[in-house]
């Protein structure tokens, strides 16, 4: 190959037409965009991220329990030189004087210096440090507005009143969706026993921080003390975990953004692939001509590469630049994810590995229309209808499908970091635009038989679906797989947000919890609840226990012989309680349920996922230890439980008779029908029992509707670049084109259509592109929903019909609206102009 | 100079062999000027495409300056035509997003060579000096077609293939661009063998070949 041959002809040949190839690159742009944009944002978090890893944990070391601290985690803190502070957390209703309801707060009870490393900034400044001074408090402003109480003023936790001195601005290390679950408050520790809140069955968090003096090092102390205090349920935190379990997991959740924006860059490949196909069809020509005097395939091949390689190179670089500006928008997008200021800086390492992918996606697309030039004969220049020369195998063909094929997986494989989702993701990709593809085929199908049936205008603008070298796999791939995108997340976000619904009228699902009942206060409550005129469910018992022994082999030597993944089963707090009925969100799988009084051995039916982890089945014994009580139990059943009920679920259910003596505390679900009402009785029964805890559904579910919102406000940013690219492809399927519609329209004028007819034409491709392309996406979306719900949620799929019908309205009017610009462009020309070949 | 033996050319047309060419014998001369002539679908298009090497023959075979074309690739037949042979189109074949010079030059930079004061010099002497930097869609029809004489003539073939050169001309310019054929024949001592169907343009060659449904009907030399 004549290499400055090739150079200088691409050079030449692309003065000319620029233009229409400049879409060519704009293809590629979009996806290099949000690839740079996301890949950039993770760099930066994971610089913050080190930048601020002391400041998170606020300490050098952390211990923390569930439960007072055992003995053996104060003897290691003992050992270890250094200065402690001790956070307790808990959750407990608050409320002041005048206000008409109380709130569940997250309270944190501090005792000495934490945090030794970053500050807690308050507003006013100075009131951390005037927290330890008095009966304080500082409280997320949330909780203010919603009590109704100022500075100044007091609020009521447990048994004693606390005086607000300040607001919490920010607390190192928290992300912003924390305090959506409930307002944060601080107290001090001094103050903790006077709350009389920290008795049975409440749940309580013990943190004691260690700063170690200069040269301490916490890695050594975690890797001591860990081992022996993992089986006692003690954590131990070092800046250096934290760091690297944010990093894993803050990337993964980079990675998988990412994944949605290689979409965006592999339809641009799709864009290129189909301006390549037009351009290299004006030039065959020329090609035939420049083999006839001598040109090799390759230098012809290579001539056009280079073109489609410089473009691509353009558009890339284009993307990585914007790439650079919306990755500064995206804190905002993602901050309340991440517990650290993302520090902007442009990651020149995401731009560079962007443009390379650009550059790598065009050039792999662009190759399969390229090679046609290979098959153009030298006779072509002399007889049009010269035929390509007929091919046996084409190595070449086959070789470049599988270099494409293999860039789908490696880039999939890049993006993912991970071997099994990249491929996974690769074959989704591929899958979906081989429906999408099939699409298309259908829709061409319809058009020949639709076509005769229809008036002059409509029949032109189906039969156009059909034209030689028409556009309409590329359009429908293109803008079908961006609306795929958006109608996956808006139909997951609508099926979990309907399954937690507790707030509409007709809904006769509870939409409040009142938990930690002491047996004492059931009485109470419920006379309370009955009084108040409120529907109840009965009440429900709950126990607190841990396994002793699985089948006769004791909890310690079943740890050591249990993979990490098991051990949960095997070491967490179980909160089992006692029926003797199932109820309906529970189904049998083996087993049979009790019925008559326990015998000596007690009967209990086991989640069937828990009873997978602990190995066990029908006729097994498992020893409970309740609060120190040896309580043997035989597996009678295993049942499955529908776990995204907002109803009171068990791993564990005991048969009546068992558990009724150990110590227990009772749940209330009830349904109060306005939120005022609500409200006032969270406030009343909070004055009478300050220890039970009142939970409004509807502000539960609120929270939960604002994380998922925010969650696929993020994903929906990334699937927006995928549509756009699939509008670039749009634009450049039609600017392509345009010669051979400009002289259609000229043809069209002269026999005497009316502009208004040639727009309607226009119209009816697009509207039909447009409507196929969104009924695909929204079928596909609908399967994959589907899918997600089935098997990932497990809860029932519903679809939103507005929302679902205005998703293929909208892709018909945008991809409408974009053919109404042509269609009007094309009507302008004039057709005496068009038929001197005056174009432009 | 050339020559070929044998040659026959079959298509498939409609699931049925065609056979456009009939074993045809020929021989041609260094130096020679040779008219192909005959009615529409005669063969002389395909018979001018064999002997260029642009085509593969059902069976026979064309040896071009001393080379058996059927020994040499596509790759090695392209060059061939590129250091030995020129071509002249009925529809010019000019590519449009160049300018009438880089046009001209598209054949010695094939080769990797370039001589643009050459390809100057020979666009002045078919008439268009100071058009060089106009691009064919700036050019009249004549005028490409002139545009496409200096360029096959710019790496001094030893043979010049033209096809219908004045077919898509009106008689003036038509002959014009064949007194300039002839002029550079001449001059340069090319071979040049040209199809045809204007009988006016058969007389001026040196040897006129008749074809008729695919075989030779007459060979008369003037």
């Amino acid at each position: 190959m004549t290499f400055p041959f090739v150079l200088r002809m691409a050079r030449r040949d692309m003065r000319a037409g620029w233009r229409r190839l400049f879409l060519l690159a704009g293809g590629v742009t979009a996806g290099v965009t949000a690839l740079v944009a996301i890949n950039g944002f993770t760099a930066n978090l994971r610089d913050s991220i080190a930048s601020q890893a002391r400041q998170l944990l606020g300490a050098d070391l952390s211990f923390e329990a569930r439960g007072p601290l055992p003995d053996v985690a104060r003897n290691a803190l003992d050992s270890i030189a250094g200065t402690e502070s001790e956070v307790t957390s808990f959750s407990a209703m608050a409320y002041a004087g005048a206000s008409e309801t109380a709130r569940l707060t997250q309270m944190s009870a501090v005792t000495g210096g934490w945090p030794f490393y970053g500050s807690i900034e308050t507003t006013p400044a100075s009131a951390w440090s005037q927290l330890q001074a008095g009966r304080h408090v500082i409280v997320d402003p949330s909780l203010l507005t919603s009590l109704g109480v100022r500075p100044g003023d007091s609020i009521t936790v447990g048994e004693t009143r606390l005086q607000v001195i300040g607001t919490i601005a920010a607390v190192p290390g928290d992300v912003g969706v924390r305090n959506a679950f409930g307002p944060r408050a601080f107290m001090r520790g001094a103050d903790l026993d006077a709350t009389g809140l920290l008795g049975f069955g409440a749940r309580v968090e013990h943190a004691v921080f260690v700063r170690l003096p200069p040269g301490g090092n916490a890695q050594s102390i975690a890797e001591k003390w860990r081992p022996r205090l993992r089986d006692l349920r003690v954590r131990l935190h070092t800046v250096a975990d934290d760091q690297a379990r944010l990093d894993n997991a803050l990337t993964r959740l980079g990675n998988f953004l990412a994944l949605v924006a290689l979409v965006a860059l592999l339809l641009g490949g799709l864009g290129v692939a189909s301006a390549v196909h037009v351009h290299i069809r004006g030039k065959l020509q020329s090609v035939a001509m420049l083999r006839c005097l001598g040109a090799t395939s390759g230098q012809m091949v290579g001539v056009y590469l280079v073109q489609a390689g410089l473009l691509a190179l353009a558009g890339s670089i284009a993307g990585a630049a914007i790439g650079l500006f919306v990755q500064k928008a995206l804190p905002a997008l993602l901050g309340d994810f991440v517990p650290v200021d993302v520090v902007f800086h442009p990651s020149w390492a995401a731009a560079a590995v962007g443009t390379v992918m650009g550059l790598w996606v065009a050039v792999a697309f662009a190759l399969l229309p390229l090679l046609e030039v290979r098959r153009v004969p030298p006779l072509a220049a002399l007889r049009q209808d010269a035929s390509a020369r007929p091919g046996g195998r084409d190595w070449w063909r086959i070789g470049t499908l599988v270099a494409l094929g293999l860039t789908i997986v490696l880039l999939s494989i890049w993006q993912a970091r991970s071997l099994r989702t990249g491929i996974i993701f690769a074959v989704a990709v591929l899958v979906v635009l081989a429906m999408l593809r099939l699409a298309a085929v259908l829709l061409m199908r319809v058009a020949r038989g639709l076509a005769p049936t229809l008036p002059f205008s409509a029949r032109q603008g189906i039969l156009n679906l059909r034209r030689p070298s028409n556009q309409t796999n590329t359009v429908i791939l293109a803008i079908g797989f961006g609306a795929f995108l958006l109608a996956t997340v808006l139909l997951v976000q609508h099926t979990l947000l309907r399954t937690l619904d507790v707030s509409s009228p007709s809904s006769a699902n509870a939409n409040m919890v009142f938990f930690d009942i002491q047996p004492s206060q059931l009485a109470g409550t419920d006379s309370m609840l009955a009084a108040a005129g409120i529907a109840t469910s009965p009440s429900v018992a709950i126990v607190p226990m841990r396994i002793a022994s699985v089948r006769g082999v004791a909890i310690s030597t079943l740890q050591a012989d249990t993979l990490r993944e098991a051990r949960w089963a095997l070491r967490r707090e179980y909160r089992s309680t006692w029926r003797d009925t199932m109820v309906s969100s529970e189904a049998l799988v083996t087993g049979r349920w009790w019925t008559g009084p326990a015998g000596d051995t007690a009967r209990i039916s086991v989640e069937q996922d828990v009873a997978g982890e602990l190995g066990v089945s029908v006729g097994d014994v498992i020893v409970w230890n309740v609060q120190g009580t040896l309580i043997p139990t035989v597996v009678a059943s295993i049942r499955t439980v529908d776990w995204a009920r907002f109803e009171p679920n068990f791993f564990v259910v005991f048969q009546p008779g068992v558990l009724e003596q150990a110590p227990h505390t009772w749940v209330t679900l009830a349904r109060v029908p306005s939120p005022e009402s609500r409200g006032l009785l969270s406030r009343r029964i909070a004055e009478r029992y300050p220890n039970v805890t009142s939970l409004d559904l509807t502000l539960i579910q609120g929270a939960i509707a604002t994380l998922l919102g925010k969650v696929t406000l993020a994903i929906r940013f990334m699937a927006l670049f995928s549509l756009l690219t699939g509008l670039v492809v749009l634009v450049g399927a039609i600017a392509t084109s345009r010669f051979q519609r400009v002289r259609e329209a000229a043809l069209l004028r002269t026999l005497g259509a009316s502009r208004r007819q040639l727009v309607t034409v226009a119209l009816v491709e697009y509207a039909a592109l447009g409507v196929v392309a969104g009924l695909a996406a929204l079928l596909l979306g609908g399967s994959a929903a589907w899918s997600l719900s089935h098997w990932i949620f497990q809860v029932p799929f519903s679809v939103p019909v507005g929302s679902a019908v205005t998703l293929v309205i909208a892709t018909a009017v945008v991809t409408m609206l974009v053919g109404l610009w042509t269609a009007l462009d094309v009507a302008r020309q004039t057709p005496l102009g068009v038929l001197r070949g005056m174009l432009e | 100079m050339i020559s070929c033996e044998g040659l026959t050319r079959e298509y498939q047309s409609g699931g049925q062999p065609l056979t456009v060419l009939k074993n045809i014998t020929l021989s041609v001369e260094a130096g020679a000027f040779l008219a192909i002539v005959g009615p529409s679908g005669s063969g002389k298009t395909t018979l001018l495409g064999l002997l260029a090497g642009l085509d593969r023959p059902s069976s026979g075979h064309v040896t071009l300056d001393g080379v058996r074309l059927d020994t040499l690739t596509e790759d090695g037949r392209a060059r061939l035509r590129g250091e030995r042979v020129g071509f002249v189109f009925q529809s010019f074949q000019l590519v449009p997003t160049l300018t009438a010079l880089e046009n001209v030059l598209v054949p010695l930079e094939l080769l990797g060579r370039s001589d643009e004061p050459r390809a100057r010099r020979l666009l002045a002497s078919v008439g268009l000096g100071g058009r060089e930097q106009h691009y064919p869609a700036q050019l009249s029809g004549g005028e490409q077609q002139r545009v496409a004489l200096a360029r096959a003539f710019v790496n001094t073939p030893r043979i010049l293939f033209a096809d219908e050169p004045t077919g898509n001309l009106d008689a003036a310019t038509g002959a014009t661009i064949i007194a300039l054929m002839r002029e550079l024949n001449v001059a340069h001592g090319t071979t040049l063998v040209l199809v045809t169907h204007d009988q006016d343009l058969a007389h001026q060659a040196r040897r006129t070949v008749q074809l008729s449904d695919g075989a030779i009907v007459s060979d008369s030399a003037a």
